[in-house]
C-alpha cells in the first residue's frame, strides 16, 4: 500500500511539517520579490534561440536532399521543438512568467507546438497532476492509464505487453499527451458526458491537424523534389522530442525512491503536507546548465513541484536551500544521474509487467512504492541514498 | 494581406508569423500592438510628452480627445496605463503622442517621465473613449480642465486649429501656479492666433479653487455651451451637480480617468462579472471565483489553489489583492480569480 500517513511515513511531528511549510512558503516569497528584469530577459532570449532554431533548421531544409543540410536542419528542429515544449511550453503555461504581465508570453494564451492542445494539458497536467501527484487513483500521470508503475495498481494480463507499450508511448508520445485529458477511462465507464469528450475530440483534431499540415504536407512541398527528404526530417525532429521529452518525464515520478500516496492521505492533507509529497513524490536529476535547459528545468522536479509557477531558471538556487532543508529534517532528496534515474524507471515498467507473486518485495516496501507499514522513509531510502553516493 | 499572413501561419502554427518577425524589428507585429518612443519632450518640470511611431496593424483612425492604452516593461514586469492622446490625427504624420504627468504615488507616471529613453518599445491599445468633439464642432465650446485634464482637450484645441475650424472656445483651465500649466506657451500662442478663443488661467496656489457655482463670474454665457470637462474627481462631481442644477446635462461631457490606483481605501468591493454585468458585493477575504460563484457566474476553475493557472481572467477595471502575497494587481493585467479579492469596486472579464 502507498503512504497513507505522510508524517508518520516522514518520521516527522506535527511542529517539523509546520516548520517546514513555513520555511517553503517563505522560499516562495523570497523568489517572487526578486523576480525582474533578469528572468525577463532569460526567458526572452530562450525565446529567441528558440525561434532561431527553427527557423535556421526549416531554412536547411530546403536543401534537405543533401545529406549535411538534412542532418544539420533535423538537429536544429529538433532542438527547437524541444525548447519548444519543455522550458517554453510546459513552465509558460504552467504560469511561470505571468508575473511578466505580457500577454504574448502568458498562460492563457500560450499555445505549444505538440499535438496537445494546451487548454488540456493545462487541466489534465497543471490541476490533475500537480495538485493530486502520485496520489493512486486520482493522479492520472500514475502510470497514465496505460502503465503499471506501482504495487498499488492491480495487476492484469494486458501489462506483460508492458515493454512494448512502453516504448510505443516512447515513440508517440505527444500522441499520448493529446489524449490523455479525453480520459478514456472515464469514457469506458461512462462517467463521462459525451459531449465534453466530442468537444475535446473535436480541439484535437484541428491542433493534430494543423500540427501535421505543417511538418508532413506544407513543409515537404515547399523544398519541391525533396519533399520527402524533408518529410523524413521533420518526421526525425519529432521523434527526437518525443523520445527526449517522454524520457525527461519519466524520470519525473517513476524511479526509485518518488513515493506513492493513498486517497486517504489526500484526504486528510494540511496545506504544508502538500507541500511534503510533492517533495517526496518527486525525483531529480543531476544536469548541468544546457542538459537543464533542454530538460526544462525538470531535472529539478522536486522544486519544480513545490512550486510550479515560479519562473524554472531560479530552480536551480532553490535547489540548494530545498537540498539543505531535507538534510535538517532528514528527509531523502531523491536525485542521480539521468542514466541511473531512467533505468530504476525502466527496470520498474518491465518488472511490473508480471503479477506480484513473481515479485520479491511487499507494496510496503519496494523500491517504486513504499509506506509507512514497511517503515519510515529515513530507514527504508537511506541505504540506496548511500550507496548511490559511494557509486 | 490577411489572406497572406492566414497562409503564412499555417506553416508558423501553433505561432503567427508576427511572433517571428517581432523578433527581428519589434514594430514587425500586428498581434500585440507595439510602438516605439521617438522622443521624450520635457512639458513642465512634472510632465513630459511621449512621441511614438506606431507599429503594424496601428489604424491611424483616432479622434481627438480619445485614449490610448499604453504598456510599458519596469523591471522585468508590464503595466499598463492609458492616457490621452494630445497629437492630431494627420496623413502625413505617422507618430502619436500622448502627455503624462508624474504623480507623487504614481510609480509608472514617474518611469514614463523620467525614466523612458528613446527607443524603448512599448506595448499600445488601441485608442478608445467618446470625449470627442462632434463634426463640426459646435458653434460655441466650453473647456473645462484641471492639472493633466488639459490632455484630451488640448488634442482638440490643437485639431480645431489644424483644422482651421476653432469656433466659439472658452478655455477655462486650473493649475496651481503658472509653472504647471501644461503647454502654456502653446495655448498662449493659439489664443493669439484665433480671435474666437478665449483663455482663463485659475492659478489656485494664489487665486484658491474656481467655484463652479460662480462659473458666470468666469465664463458669463456658460450655459449656451456646450462643454468638455476633464480635471481631477472632486471637479467633475461639482460639474455634474452644477449642470444638473441647471437642467444641462445633455450639454455635458466628462471624462473620469481610471479609479485612483493607489491608496485605494478598504478591502473588498462590488465586483462586476463581464458582459453578463452580474455583480457581487463582497469582503475582502473573499475570493473573486467564490465571489463568482455565489452569484451563479460560470468561472473556469481547476485546482482552486494558485497552481493550474486555469481560473485566469483579465482584469477589465479597478484593482485586485494576490491573497498569497499582497500584490495588488491593476486593469489591464490577466488575474487568477482562485486567489485574488477585490481591492475596491472591479470587473472582471469572464
Ligand atoms: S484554479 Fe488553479 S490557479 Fe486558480
Amino acid at each position: 500500500m502507498a503512504v497513507t500517513d505522510i508524517k508518520q511515513f516522514a518520521h516527522l511531528t506535527d511542529a517539523d511539517v509546520e516548520a517546514i511549510g513555513r520555511e517553503l512558503d517563505e522560499m516562495r516569497r523570497d523568489l517572487e520579490e526578486s523576480r525582474g528584469a533578469r528572468d525577463a530577459a532569460y526567458i526572452r532570449n530562450a525565446i529567441k534561440l528558440q525561434r532561431g532554431l527553427a527557423v535556421g533548421g526549416r531554412a536547411a531544409l530546403f536543401a534537405s536532399a543533401f545529406p549535411p543540410a538534412w542532418i544539420a536542419g533535423t538537429a536544429m528542429l529538433g532542438l527547437a521543438k524541444i525548447i519548444e515544449n519543455m522550458e517554453l511550453g510546459h513552465n509558460v503555461i504552467h504560469g511561470q512568467w505571468d508575473w511578466m504581465n505580457d500577454p504574448e508570453v502568458h498562460s492563457s494564451a500560450w499555445e505549444w507546438d505538440t499535438a496537445c492542445p494546451s487548454e488540456q494539458w493545462k487541466h489534465s497536467h497543471n490541476f490533475v497532476h500537480h495538485k493530486y501527484t502520485n496520489v493512486v487513483g486520482k493522479d492520472d500521470d500514475v502510470g497514465y492509464g496505460i502503465l503499471r508503475v506501482t504495487r498499488d495498481q492491480k495487476w492484469h494480463p494486458v501489462y506483460l505487453a508492458q515493454p512494448l507499450t512502453n516504448a510505443l508511448l516512447a515513440t508517440f508520445f505527444q500522441y499520448g499527451v493529446a489524449l490523455h485529458d479525453l480520459n478514456i477511462k472515464e469514457i469506458r465507464r461512462g462517467r463521462k458526458d459525451p459531449r465534453t469528450t466530442w468537444r475535446q475530440l473535436k480541439q484535437i483534431g484541428r491542433k493534430v491537424g494543423r500540427q501535421i499540415g505543417k511538418d508532413y504536407v506544407l513543409f515537404p512541398l515547399l523544398s519541391g523534389p525533396q519533399f520527402l527528404s524533408t518529410l523524413t526530417a521533420n518526421a526525425t525532429a519529432n521523434l527526437m522530442r518525443n523520445l527526449w521529452s517522454y524520457t525527461v518525464i519519466f524520470c519525473g515520478h517513476f524511479p526509485d525512491g518518488a513515493e506513492k500516496f493513498t486517497v486517504e492521505e489526500f484526504e486528510n492533507e494540511t496545506p504544508h503536507e502538500w507541500y511534503l509529497r510533492q517533495m517526496l513524490g518527486s525525483a531529480n536529476f543531476r544536469a548541468g546548465p544546457v542538459m537543464a535547459f533542454m530538460s526544462g528545468n525538470l531535472c529539478y522536479q522536486i522544486e519544480h513541484h513545490l512550486f510550479p509557477d515560479l519562473p524554472s531558471n531560479r530552480y536551480a538556487e532553490m535547489s540548494q536551500r530545498i537540498r539543505a532543508l531535507c538534510e535538517k529534517y532528514d528527509l531523502p532528496y531523491t536525485t542521480g544521474s539521468f542514466t541511473h534515474q531512467y533505468m530504476q524507471t525502466l527496470r520498474t515498467l518491465w518488472k511490473l509487467s508480471l503479477p506480484d507473486r513473481f515479485l520479491t518485495a511487499t507494496p510496503d516496501a519496494a523500491p517504486e512504492t513504499a509506506s509507512e507499514q514497511g517503515g519510515t522513509v529515513q530507514a527504508l531510502r537511506r541505504p540506496t541514498q548511500q550507496h548511490r553516493r559511494a557509486g | 494581406m490577411g489572406l497572406l499572413r492566414g497562409l503564412v501561419s499555417r506553416i508558423t502554427t501553433p505561432l503567427l508569423p508576427d511572433d517571428y518577425l517581432h523578433l527581428l524589428n519589434p514594430l514587425w507585429s500586428a498581434r500585440e500592438l507595439r510602438g516605439v518612443v521617438v522622443n521624450v519632450v520635457p512639458e513642465t518640470e512634472s510632465a513630459a510628452t511621449l512621441v511614438i511611431k506606431p507599429g503594424w496593424g496601428w489604424s491611424a483612425q483616432y479622434r481627438a480627445g480619445q485614449y490610448i492604452g499604453i504598456g510599458v516593461q519596469v523591471d522585468g514586469r508590464w503595466h499598463w496605463r492609458s492616457y490621452s492622446l494630445t497629437s492630431v490625427p494627420t496623413e502625413a504624420d505617422s507618430t502619436i503622442s500622448i502627455t503624462v504627468k508624474a504623480t507623487p504615488e504614481g510609480f509608472l507616471s514617474q518611469h514614463l517621465v523620467g525614466g523612458l529613453v528613446p527607443g524603448t518599445v512599448v506595448r499600445l491599445a488601441a485608442p478608445k473613449g467618446d470625449f470627442v468633439l462632434p463634426d463640426p464642432p459646435p458653434e460655441k465650446i466650453l473647456f473645462l480642465t484641471g492639472g493633466a485634464g488639459l490632455t484630451p482637450v488640448m488634442g482638440m484645441l490643437r485639431m480645431l486649429h489644424r483644422r482651421d475650424i476653432m469656433t466659439d472656445v472658452h478655455l477655462v483651465h486650473s493649475a496651481p501656479t503658472e509653472r504647471d500649466v501644461l503647454f502654456r506657451k502653446e495655448l498662449h500662442g493659439l489664443a493669439d492666433r484665433h480671435q474666437s478663443l478665449r483663455l482663463h488661467e485659475q492659478f489656485t496656489d494664489t487665486m484658491g479653487m474656481l467655484a463652479l457655482d460662480r462659473l458666470d463670474e468666469v465664463v458669463p454665457d456658460w450655459v449656451e455651451r456646450e462643454a468638455w470637462v476633464c480635471g481631477p474627481p472632486p471637479m467633475l462631481d461639482a460639474a455634474e451637480r452644477v449642470w444638473k442644477a441647471q437642467h444641462l446635462t445633455g450639454k455635458l461631457h466628462v471624462e473620469r480617468f481610471s479609479i485612483q490606483l493607489d491608496g485605494a481605501g478598504g478591502e473588498g468591493g462590488t465586483v462586476t462579472f463581464g458582459a453578463g454585468g452580474r455583480t457581487a458585493d463582497v469582503d475582502g477575504a473573499t475570493t473573486l471565483l467564490e465571489a463568482g460563484e455565489q452569484v451563479g457566474v460560470q468561472m473556469p476553475f481547476g485546482c482552486r489553489m494558485g497552481i493550474c493557472q486555469s481560473c485566469v481572467v483579465p482584469l477589465v477595471a479597478g484593482t485586485v489583492r494576490d491573497l498569497r502575497n499582497g500584490t495588488v494587481h491593476v486593469e489591464g493585467d490577466r488575474i487568477q480569480t482562485c486567489i485574488s479579492a477585490a481591492a475596491g469596486d472591479c470587473v472582471l472579464g469572464v
